[in-house]
């Protein structure tokens, strides 16, 4: 295996900068990785190796004129599907946007070509971003990069393989629900879904719009730095973007979490959740302490209300967003109908996935006359009792350590017949974006040669603490180092 | 049985700004289809709005000129249905209790000349949808998208309604119309659909408490639509519910060369607009030095200005309402009537041939070559007997085409009014040239003076004052 | 109080889905399993809390109004094969009643 795969996006970017490789010598070296081993991962929906070798080229014809060729010169990335690219077909792994190529690029993927990443192509997900296995996609499965029988997790399931599979440095995902979170588990990454506004969503195609945030999947935590440098900050594109300045969150890094006050709330160690994967995560609380950490409990009592919740919200934002695939502008429809309201009920049955069409209902059903107060009004104020719980417990500590998921990656095919139960793999991750807080996922194990991941979640814009708890944590250990055998 | 009508009244005004409502896109009228537009006003996957803040303001401004309160914190929602011209499946719009403006009312004129308050409930911001254009033959539509989020104003009237006939319809949707021109806010344009007039009728027993059905009335192209058009529905309502029928809930259009009203689209069900808060906007909060910031920029207003006209320059109503119509004419006149001694005079010379001059040259009057000092000097020169009012007539169109004051244009041509000395010895001689004439007269034919006068007239080329020569012509004939 | 299939149906039409007679049988069990989870939010006294729309407290965004390049014609009619090319906009089946 070539060496260029295994290193990081930082050492890739100090390599190609220092002269020591170019970027075309990178990004042929991740193409070629993709060639050999996306038959198996399924990862990649569109490879783009004519435009990836043309940027990386203008990478190297900077540096060669002396030029500032960006914190992530040369550095491979894999795009999750569901972010407008320029020319490029953009699915969301749905068959409704078939043939869909945006006239515009999403904030995030400008910002990141800006700062000299090489973008490789678009990665699948669970159908616009609904489900945490990526079997949802209306295209094809992806397959988890440690053991092909299991799922990635999802709905970033391209993004995790990819960046696990070593077919990218790293990858950007998106976060409605734990979608970033959950596969960076499932794949043994990092994975930080940022403080909601903290990174621009135009381009994101909308699945929540208030619970969206898109977010980096990469194998260290100083990876994920990185790129949120490069994407964080207000976009006037963007009503919901923060103005707030942007630190360089590599300064944060300092290995240093001596004093630092981490919560352990006992309802996310509770009998929905294995003991193999409590004892992981026990485990490396246990680490944390030894490196200087105060452990405190915590509690959040209102945490078993938030899937609830985030069941009617989620799809009441999304039967909303999705009303606009009606087939008039853009994307598939159906060829004969014979008013619009056939056009559109025939273009959007055929279009969207059996998931999709769930949610839809369910959404269109929350919002409906008669309804609203008690499904999404209800869910809007238990929003808040939950965004208390965490004022609380911010109140006594810097952030709140959990696990990830329930258990490691789960079998293609085991839960599909079961949405409740596939459901259930996020009740971790749902009380972060209800909240709008930064969370982020680290690898603390492996049971049965899978990842067990780990979650720390902190208040609005408390990235930097997270991130430096996550790369302290791995200065200790060695769980990221490892490489799965393909 | 007499019947009482009621009109609830809910406007929709597209606002002029540069640009759309939630994009960069040019806000503009016409032109080619799908020129204006980009992935926000198309609805594309990804695309998020972005407030304009002058269509805000213009939708402050509004609603502070028809006496609102302002929400200090405004909420913009999702009204979700489906339609070919609404590319997201939603319209950004405001929903229950927090539009920019609530609780305010719009002042009318009766025909007796007493004021009305119509009460208004609610004023907020929306997006315009796109268009579908229709060409017979060709068996579908095809879509334009370039009206797609162009900001759009509604104005909606109190329940129960304040508007009791097609005559009060009309007169509120005149005023409401000068009160967006006055604000700059809109241009009004009913014809080409940026102000959208929708009287929604309906009919009761005279003492009746319950309201009757009311219908929805669209494309109603003019003030006169308007006024026919809610009393022909009126009528109609009045007619079916005689005949023991009942009324239709629907949309009706309006067909302006039969006169009638014709049901568009029935009202199948209550609607499921779903709305709920837009999670892609944040609430605006407004504070108190910004909401009067924008109170001062809010100018006298069309009633009041034709109300001070009346009492100031002692104008009948319908010289004042015509002049108030608009700010600039207004203005123009104001300045032309300052030191004239007559104001009305300025008023008919306006309204008169002015205002002829001026629709010939397809131009308003206070843009037309003669300012309002040259009008005013023209009135002087009038009143101070420097010239008559026949040669002013011929006057004003030279000053209109040469952009000429009147005094120099009176040195120019040697004009001069006939003094009453030359003007007797005139008379004089056209009596002593015409003996017949004057035998006729004495004879009791009166109608023979005319022709002395013509006469006279002509002899002074028109240089005589009339009253001079009417006077002196009978002192003469008397002395006979 | 659980959804019949018609309901599912209804609601579908709503949404513009049409949906065959299998996916009513599929969704409307799996309507009614989520339906009874939401229910267990009633048990929650919320009537003094107010609803989080946004979770994280910002001012809302004004831009100016100024105006920005549209999109070229030819790349907005690019998006769908069902243009027409003559007048310039897409194609849909005749839209009645206007």
């Amino acid at each position: 295996m070539n060496e260029i795969l295994t290193l990081t996006a930082a050492a890739i970017a100090a390599k190609v900068k220092a002269r020591e490789i170019s970027a075309r010598e990178v990004t042929e070296a991740f193409l070629a990785r993709i060639e050999a081993v996306d038959n198996d991962i399924q990862a990649f929906v569109t490879v783009t190796p004519e435009a990836s070798l043309k940027a990386a080229d203008a990478v190297d014809a900077k540096i060669a004129a002396g030029e500032d060729a960006g914190s992530l010169a040369g550095a491979p990335v894999a795009l999750k599907d569901n972010l407008c690219t320029r020319g490029i077909e953009t699915t969301c792994s749905s068959k409704i946007l078939r043939g869909f190529v945006p006239p515009y690029n999403a904030t995030v993927v400008e910002k990141l070509a800006s700062a000299g990443a090489i973008a490789l192509g678009k990665v699948n997900l669970d159908e616009f971003a609904m489900g945490s296995s990526t079997e949802n996609s209306g295209l094809f499965p992806t397959r988890n990069p440690w053991d092909l029988t299991k799922v990635p997790g999802g709905s970033s399931g391209g993004s995790a393989a990819a960046v696990a599979s070593l077919e990218a440095s790293v990858a950007l995902g998106s976060d409605t629900g734990g979608s970033i979170r959950q596969p960076a588990a499932f794949c043994g990454l990092v994975g930080l879904k940022p403080t909601y506004g903290r990174v621009s969503r135009y381009g994101l195609v909308a699945f929540a719009s208030s619970l969206d945030q898109i977010g980096p999947l990469t194998r260290t935590a100083e990876d994920a730095a990185l790129v949120l440098n490069v994407i964080a900050g207000q976009d006037s594109r963007d009503s919901t973007s923060v103005p707030r300045p942007v630190p360089d969150y590599t300064k944060a890094l300092t290995g240093d979490i001596r004093g630092l006050k981490i919560g352990v709330p006992i309802e996310y160690f509770a009998e929905g959740i294995s003991t193999e994967v409590r004892a992981f995560v026990t485990t490396a609380i246990g680490i944390l302490r030894g490196l200087g950490a105060e452990i405190i409990e915590v509690s959040l009592p209102y945490t078993d209300y938030a899937l609830a919740a985030y069941y009617i919200v989620a799809p009441a934002e999304a039967s909303s967003n999705l009303a606009r695939y009606d087939g008039v502008r853009f994307g598939a429809r159906v060829t004969s109908a014979k008013d619009h309201i056939e056009l559109f009920e025939n273009t959007r049955d055929e279009g969207f996935g059996a998931e999709v069409k769930q949610r839809i209902l369910t959404g269109t059903y929350a919002l409906s006359a008669g309804y609203y107060d008690a499904y999404y009004a209800k869910a809007q104020k238990v929003r808040t009792l939950i965004r208390r719980d965490f004022d609380a417990a911010f109140e006594k500590v810097d952030a709140i350590i959990s696990p990830t998921t329930p258990t490691p990656a789960f079998g293609l095919g085991e839960k599909s017949d079961d949405p409740l139960a596939m459901k259930l793999s996020d009740i971790c991750t749902i009380p972060a974006n209800m909240a709008g807080i930064p969370a982020l996922s680290l690898c603390c194990g492996f049971l049965d040669g899978l990842p067990v991941g780990m979650q720390l979640q902190g208040p609005a814009f408390s990235e930097e603490t997270l991130l430096n708890i996550a790369h302290t944590y791995q200065l200790e250990t060695d769980w990221h180092t490892r490489r799965p055998t393909l | 049985m007499e019947y009482e009508v009621s009109v609830g009244m809910e406007c929709h005004a597209e606002l002029l700004t540069n640009s759309k409502m939630f994009c960069g896109c040019e806000n503009a009228f016409g032109g080619d289809a799908n020129t204006r537009t980009c992935p926000v006003c198309l609805g594309l996957p990804g695309s998020l709005p972005v407030f304009n803040k002058a269509a805000v303001e213009h939708v402050i401004r509004t609603a502070l000129a028809l006496n609102c309160e302002i929400s200090m914190h405004t909420i913009f929602h999702r009204k979700n249905y489906f339609y070919p011209d609404l590319p997201k499946g939603y319209q950004i719009s405001q929903y229950g209790q927090t539009p920019i403006g609530i609780n305010g009312y719009l002042e009318i004129e009766t025909p007796e000349g007493a004021i009305k308050k119509i009460h208004i409930t609610r004023v907020h911001l929306e997006e315009d949808t796109g268009k579908s254009i229709h060409i017979d033959g060709l068996g579908y539509s095809v879509m334009d998208y370039n009206r797609s989020g162009v900001p759009l104003m509604e104005i909606v009237t109190e329940f129960p309604p304040d508007v009791q006939s097609g005559e009060e319809a009309a007169q509120y949707a005149e005023n409401l119309r000068s009160v967006l021109l006055y604000l700059g806010v809109s241009d009004g344009r009913m014809e080409q659909g940026s102000l959208r007039v929708e009287p929604n009728p309906s009919v009761r027993p005279e003492g009746s408490e319950k309201y009757g059905v009311k219908t929805e009335l669209k494309n109603l192209n003019s003030f006169r639509a308007v006024r026919l058009g809610v009393e022909y529905e009126a009528a109609r309502h009045v007619e079916v519910l005689e005949s023991g029928g009942v009324i239709v809930q629907g949309t009706y259009g309006w067909n302006d060369e039969k006169g009638e009203t014709f049901l568009q689209r029935p009202k199948e069900f209550e609607q499921e607009y779903r709305y709920f808060p837009e999670p892609d906007l944040i609430p605006i909060d407004f504070d108190e030095d910004y909401i009067e910031r924008l109170r001062v920029t809010i100018p006298e207003l069309p009633l009041a200005k034709k109300r001070r006209l009346m009492e100031q320059y002692g104008l009948p109503s319908s010289d004042a309402a015509l002049l108030a119509q608009d700010q600039a004419s207004a203005a123009y006149f104001e300045k032309a009537a300052k030191s004239a001694g007559d104001p009305r005079a300025v008023a008919n010379w306006m309204s008169g041939d002015l205002t002829r001059l001026a629709n010939a040259a397809n131009t308003p009057v206070y843009a037309t070559p003669i300012t309002a000092e040259n009008l005013r000097e023209l009135v002087t020169l009038i009143e101070k007997g420097t010239i008559t009012g026949k040669i002013a007539k011929s006057l004003i169109e030279d000053m209109f085409t040469t952009g000429k004051t009147a005094s120099a244009l009176v040195a120019e041509k040697g004009l001069k009014v006939t003094g009453a000395d030359e003007a007797l010895s005139i008379v004089q001689k056209v009596i002593a040239a015409n003996p017949d004439v004057v035998a006729k007269i004495k004879a009791g034919n009166e109608k023979s003076a005319g022709f002395l006068v013509g006469q006279i007239m002509k002899e002074a080329k028109g240089q005589a004052r009339p009253d001079d020569v009417n006077r002196l012509l009978k002192e003469e004939l008397d002395k006979l | 109080m659980a959804l019949t299939p018609d309901d599912v149906r209804k609601v579908g039409s709503l949404a513009r889905l049409a949906l065959s007679d299998n996916e009513i049988a599929r969704l409307t069990p799996q309507l009614n399993d989520l339906l009874a989870q939401f229910a267990r939010l009633q048990e929650l006294n919320t009537d003094d809390v107010p609803p989080t729309s946004h979770a994280v407290p910002v001012k809302a965004l004004l831009r100016e109004d100024v105006t920005a390049p549209s999109l070229p014609r030819e790349e907005v009619l690019r998006l769908s094969p069902h243009v027409d090319e003559y007048i310039g906009g897409f194609i849909v089946p005749q839209v009645i009643g206007e």
